[in-house]
């Protein structure tokens, strides 16, 4: 990838790190962990892979978003923020009772989400379905779906990953957030899913593993993804939960927990020192 | 002459499908592997490339259905009821009904008179369950005729729509001008002492029930609730006022289905007596439909009985 689009897309992603902070630490509540581990790929879909329109959220032909792990919404709204959906002054409103900001994504409240989720384990079947559409009525658009290494213990991801690959649906990219922690503690202990890609070549599908955080790497994931054929294809992109924050990395007690004013003071100097260094 | 015709209601839906399929490019339908028995199979023989078989996996049918409606398309996703109501009900009520999508849930073998298959088929619980979600429509139709008005009032209507078929062939109550509209009750018979409510099958037992009521000296009005949600509360309101009691049947539990939402409206506006018909809390059993129908008092002899009671309590 480009040094300098690589360079803006890091800034990006460090901007949209800041809006989840401020998001979370306003709401009292919600999921940071989470959001920061797959902030860097929602930043690189919206600003550098996918055809969308903020100024036009319905566009038939945009690309489309499956949050399936819809407790993550803070990065996506951050995201949507940012790509200027909706002014980022309005993160700060995050699951207040007037807010278009849900506790977990309604694509009927909040410009630019293409699905409501947030029971996980649904995701991917709805992503399943849009990419059918896409095939059946010869459009060219792409459908990319966000799930958790935690979610996909949940047995409809499997029937839906069964489906997709059946029907050939190379139009659908599935992303595993693997940042190996759920509520409970290592996804490891709770109920493995381990081995990951060995499940998803099993059931058919193009399989890509990358370090989430790396843009060379998730760029060529999505371009070889883009280019396979008669597969969808899941990118099982290896991450840190809570990545940015120092003191929220690999603690899966961050999952749902929100920083209190300290920690929020202190999470955003090191947002803040990183985005000087690299606009230095 | 009105029983010489007698067509399950799922024969119904299937054939209506078609019709609908060959005038409206935009309907898809989805089964999850039962084509042959909920008759969707009609629709995959004249439109192979518009069918989808999801295989023995419901929940995800019922997202699949939720990701092709969002592009426009109106998608009829069909089970029995047992699953489409009751193991997709999360699916349907997050992924249908919050975000309100133009999906309709073609649910056939509802009720008791699935018959041999026993209990773990006879759903008595959909209603209930599908009650509860906001924005869901319900209709349960009576016979053939009513079945194909409301696929095409189904595929009108932009939202969520539930549609209850059945497996025992019934006789015609309608003929061929009948007018549908959904949330709209159908007076079938006029009465003064007491009004029975029904829905689906249980119409025409209804009927039955009330000549052998006029045998005794009740006049018994009939009034057809094909939608059972959003419930004609006017009508229902109406029948209170003109007759003073009220028994409501249906082939469903006791709770939560129209007996339940007759009974809301009555206590809030104008009480009076409200006796119901349908399974009283309990599981089915495996047995010829007719005879489950008996067993279980899903017939004319206990809706007159009720009806008997209901005009004692006024």
């Amino acid at each position: 990838m480009d040094a300098i689009v690589k360079k803006q897309l890091k800034i990006k992603a460090c901007n949209v790190r800041m809006g989840i902070i401020e998001g979370v630490y306003n709401a009292k509540s919600g999921h940071p962990g989470g959001s920061l581990s797959i902030a860097d790929v929602l930043t690189y879909l919206y600003f550098h892979r996918m055809n969308v329109d903020p100024k036009n959220p319905k566009w038939e032909e945009r690309d489309r978003l499956v949050l399936s792990k819809g407790h993550v919404a803070p990065a996506l709204y951050s995201v949507l923020a940012q790509k200027g959906y909706f002014p980022v002054e309005t993160l700060k409103t995050l699951r207040k009772s007037d807010s278009i900001l849900q506790g977990h994504p309604s694509m009927k409240m909040t410009p630019g989400v293409d699905m409501s989720s947030g029971s996980l384990g649904q995701g991917l079947s709805v992503a399943a379905g849009m990419a059918l559409g896409a095939k059946i009525g010869g459009k060219a658009f792409r459908t990319y779906a966000i799930l958790g290494d935690g979610e996909i213990e949940e047995g409809q991801i499997w029937e839906a990953a069964m489906y997709a690959s059946a029907k050939g649906l190379d139009n659908l990219v599935a992303v595993v957030d693997n940042n190996n922690l759920q509520i409970d503690g290592s996804i490891a202990d709770v109920n493995s899913p381990y081995p990951i890609p060995e499940k998803f070549k099993a059931f058919g599908w193009n399989v890509i593993e990358i370090v989430a955080h790396s843009f060379d790497e998730i760029d060529a994931a999505f371009q070889a993804a883009a280019e396979f054929k008669g597969k969808p294809t899941a990118i099982i992109a290896k991450s840190i939960k809570g990545k940015g924050v120092s003191f929220m990395e690999n603690d899966y007690t961050w999952h749902g927990a929100a920083p209190n004013t300290e920690q929020y003071e202190l999470a955003m100097r090191e947002l803040y020192a990183e985005l000087a260094e690299l606009e230095a | 002459m009105a029983d010489i015709i007698k067509t399950a209601t799922r024969d119904a839906y299937g054939k209506a499908l078609v019709e609908l399929g060959s005038v409206n490019e935009k309907v898809l339908v989805l089964d999850a592997d039962l084509a042959a028995a909920t008759k969707t199979g009609m629709f995959k023989k004249a439109f192979p490339e518009r069918f989808f078989d999801t295989g023995i996996a419901e929940a995800n049918m019922i997202c699949i259905a939720a990701g092709l409606s969002t592009e426009g398309y109106i998608v009829f996703a069909s089970s029995f009821a047992m699953f489409a109501a009751g193991r997709a009900f999360e699916q349907v009520r997050n992924s249908l009904g919050y975000p309100h999508l133009n999906v309709k849930i073609g649910a056939t073998h509802a009720g008791i008179s699935v018959g041999e298959d026993g209990a773990s088929h006879q759903c008595c619980e959909d209603i209930a369950l599908m009650r509860t979600i906001p924005g869901m429509v319900i209709i349960n139709p009576a016979d053939d005729i009513e079945s194909r008005a409301a696929v095409f009032a189904a595929a009108e209507h932009d939202g969520p729509v539930y549609l209850r078929f059945g497996r025992l062939a019934l006789p015609r109550i309608y003929d061929e001008n009948y007018k549908f509209e959904i949330g709209k009750a159908v007076k079938l018979r006029e009465g003064t002492d007491v009004t029975i409510i029904a829905t689906g099958l249980m119409v025409n037992e209804a009927l039955i029930a009330r000549d052998n009521l006029s045998e005794i000296g009740i006049s018994a009005a009939v009034l057809n609730i094909h939608t059972i949600k959003p419930i004609d509360r006017e009508a229902v309101i109406q029948a209170a006022k003109e007759t003073g009691a009220i028994v409501t049947a249906e082939e469903h539990s006791v709770i939560g289905g129209l007996g339940g939402a007759v009974a809301e409206v009555i206590c809030e506006s104008v009480p009076v007596p409200v006796l119901r018909v349908g399974v009283e809390d309990v599981f089915g059993r495996s047995g010829p439909a007719v005879e489950m129908l008996h067993i279980y008092g899903l017939d004319a002899a206990t809706i007159t009985e009720k009806a008997k009671n209901a005009v004692a309590m006024k």
